[in-house]
């Protein structure tokens, strides 16, 4: 099989992987090798789709021994099979990368064989694009759950990015769907990854040359809609995976039927865009803007509000605390204003630092009054064209079937807000 | 605030010599109309001032931005002098103006309009230089690589200290169309890296080897977009289509 029909499949069996980013760890670069890392990560293109095309993301191998229900490359399925040589892999790598196509490599894989084998045959290649080739790019890798620990930890070493698939929201959904793997398969490595990054930064406090473990943290991701659990379970388990994991990124997949399975969605069921739309929403507001799950979802309002953004719909539901004046709000509150996003928060507070904000100072500062007016006053005043007293109205005034009558097919709907960008770079600015 | 004379300066375009038009309107204690490089059309309404450059003059200039607005400031003008804003070397004027005023405090003053025009247009100018470290695309030319780049301010002073570092191990250079400024970095014991003026650059043929990669990128780039989340609006919106008559994944035969 030449190199063409293998990238071609491996590529294609890779590509319902989300996570692509490329963040996480600034890596100088150092002499005689090709390539560093900058923490902010950089895209290098986006596919038709829309998302961010910034690591070679293939498969090692896509000839499984397991059998998931929801998955292209499970054992049952009639489907080419193919398997990259180390050399294969670390040629487009290397090529692509001193082309400026690629920041690096994420390499996942199809069980082969058993899980063991597996993690060699990518140590293999990984050693290489390393040690032979040179790369000092960046490396995002799968865990392959249920590999020795010795093996995800070897792996790790040549890794900025170590990532192991929760796959679904909860331990019922899997035993169903994915009847090969368990929710402590899964949790092992990520805690294993854990305690690794926790030991490995104080050997680098005490000697400097340590080898670095997974440097740009681990990060995970779940399918959407595939399984029964409601948005709030969704939100709490996100929660708790940054919390008790540490992980740097929860990313989401809309489900998207590719296998006519009766514990499945029909094949004709469109992916939950909007969906994902949302929990990417309200992943940024318990990543960067200091909101609790329970703050955001609770047990009244188990699911987002298809109109509303979770910061939007917290806001209208908490009037109680509004309308805030933008010249003295603690930051803290500025950032839960709608349409004060992060950057623009941080530029109110060093602008009135210097006079007092107007209105039209606000929008300098890159505020979306078409949101926040409800919410703000400048210097006493307020630039609601509403009274104040009924959130209803409010509501309607700020949902986004209100913002100049969008449609409401859900790929168009993603343009408002992008969750595929690096992190750091535009999702700051995000006005949520 | 400085009146404004009738007088139109004209200069030679470069850094330099828009500092010396800057120690003129000193000179002058009024504000001219315009400031234009001497290769713009010349428009007949007004008096012109052909200022000429002194790089002595040049440089005192340059050390009083730093010591007596802001090292913050001077860096606001270095890069402003680099952006596409519209009469930008009156701008960076008026800008000047203020912060001999108001010394270092200028920067903070970002609801004023000479200071928010000249915040807006670094911003432009930093978010198109992100946008080449993102999308420029490298050719292998047989011994050096090569990029060619069309943007609309001057990014490329900008970018290249990130593909030294990167490309310690390649030869390449990278040519600014729109600009006619180009940048060599050789490797070796000391490794040579210069900037260079061209109105044009030729390139050799692509080799095969050439081919296949720009093919298996092709390849790679629209395999991987899921077909059930085509959704070009949004890929416009995170990579202008201005990019793309150069990048490789869009540069395809007509067959
Ligand atoms: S182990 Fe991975 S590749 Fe194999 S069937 Fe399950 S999800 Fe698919």
């Amino acid at each position: 099989m030449d190199i063409f029909e293998k990238l071609e499949i491996l590529t294609d069996a890779a590509k319902y992987d989300v996570a692509c980013t490329s963040s996480g760890v600034d890596r100088p670069a150092q002499k005689g090798k090709l390539g560093n890392a900058v923490k902010a990560g950089i895209c290098h293109s986006f596919a038709a789709d829309g998302r961010c095309i910034s690591l070679l993301k293939v498969l090692m191998s896509n000839d499984c021994a397991f059998d998931c229900t929801y998955c292209v490359n499970r054992r049952s399925q009639d489907c080419r099979r193919t398997t990259f040589t180390p050399q294969e892999l670390c040629r487009l790598t290397m090529e692509f990368y001193r082309r400026n196509y690629i920041e690096g490599l994420f390499l996942s894989s199809a069980v082969v064989k058993n899980p063991d084998y597996t993690c060699e045959l990518m140590l293999t290649a990984l050693k290489a694009l390393r040690e032979d080739y040179g790369f000092w790019g960046y490396v995002h890798v799968k865990a392959i759950p249920g590999a020795s620990p010795r093996l995800t930890e070897k792996l790790g070493l040549y890794a900025d990015r170590m990532s192991v698939n929760i796959e679904l929201p909860s331990g019922q959904s899997l035993k169903t769907l994915a009847p090969q793997k368990s929710k402590e398969k899964i949790l092992a490595p990520m805690g294993q990854i854990r305690d690794g990054i926790a030991q490995n930064s104080k050997e680098i406090v005490r000697y400097k040359a340590a080898p670095r473990f997974v440097p740009a943290g681990q990060s995970t991701q779940m399918i959407i809609g595939a399984s029964p659990e409601t948005d709030r379970q969704i939100l709490a388990l996100t929660e708790g995976l940054y919390k008790i994991y540490r992980l740097k990124r929860v990313f989401f997949s809309a489900y998207m039927p590719v296998v006519a399975d009766r514990a499945l969605p029909a094949l004709n069921t469109p992916p939950p865009l909007l969906r994902e739309h949302r929990l990417y929403q309200a992943d940024w507001l318990l990543r960067f803007y200091g909101f609790s799950a329970g703050e955001i979802l609770d047990d009244e309002n188990p699911d987002f509000n298809p109109l509303l953004d979770p910061k939007c719909n917290w806001a209208v539901r908490h009037m109680e605390h509004f309308p805030v004046e933008v010249n003295t709000a603690p930051y803290e509150m500025l950032l839960r204003v709608p349409g004060i996003g992060v950057k623009s928060a941080m530029r109110i507070r060093a602008a009135r630092r210097q006079g007092r904000l107007d209105f039209d100072g606000l929008k300098k500062l890159g505020v979306v009054l078409k949101r926040a007016r409800y919410f703000i006053v400048c210097g006493g005043k307020s630039a609601s064209p509403l009274p104040m007293d009924n959130p209803a109205v409010i509501a309607g005034a700020i949902s986004e079937r209100g913002l100049g009558q969008q449609k409401m097919e859900p790929p168009e709907q993603l343009s408002l807000f992008s969750p595929t960008r690096e992190d750091g770079v535009k999702c700051l600015t995000g006005q949520i | 605030m400085l009146d404004r004379t009738n007088l139109v300066y004209r200069y030679d375009g470069s850094y330099q010599g828009f500092l010396c038009c800057v120690a003129e309107c000193f000179a002058d204690k009024r504000l001219p109309q315009g400031v234009q490089p001497l290769d713009e059309p010349q428009a007949t309404l007004f008096s012109i001032k052909v200022v000429e450059t002194r790089p002595e003059l040049a440089r005192r200039v340059e050390k009083s931005l730093v010591q007596r607005i802001s090292p913050e400031a001077h860096r606001m003008v270095r890069d402003g002098f680099l952006t596409c804003m519209e009469d930008k070397e009156l701008r960076l004027i008026r800008f000047i103006l203020l912060g001999y005023q108001h010394g270092a405090k200028v920067t903070g003053m970002t609801v004023n309009d000479d200071v928010h025009a000249v915040n807006k247009a670094l911003l432009y100018l930093k978010n198109e230089a992100h946008y080449h470290v993102e999308f420029i695309r490298f050719a292998d030319c047989g011994g050096f690589l090569a990029a060619m780049i069309t943007p609309n301010n001057m990014v490329l002073p900008l970018i290249v200290g990130h593909f030294c570092e990167r490309f310690n191990t390649e030869n390449f250079v990278i040519f600014d169309k729109s600009h006619g400024m180009g940048f060599v970095y050789q490797t070796g014991e000391r490794p040579c890296r210069e900037f260079f003026y061209a109105d044009s650059l030729e390139l050799p043929e692509p080799s095969e080897e050439e081919e296949k990669f720009r093919n298996l990128w092709r390849l790679f780039y629209d395999t991987i977009a899921v077909e059930g989340r085509i959704n070009h609006k949004l890929r416009r919106g995170n990579m202008p289509m201005r990019y793309w008559p150069n990048m490789t994944e869009f540069q395809r035969d007509p067959d």
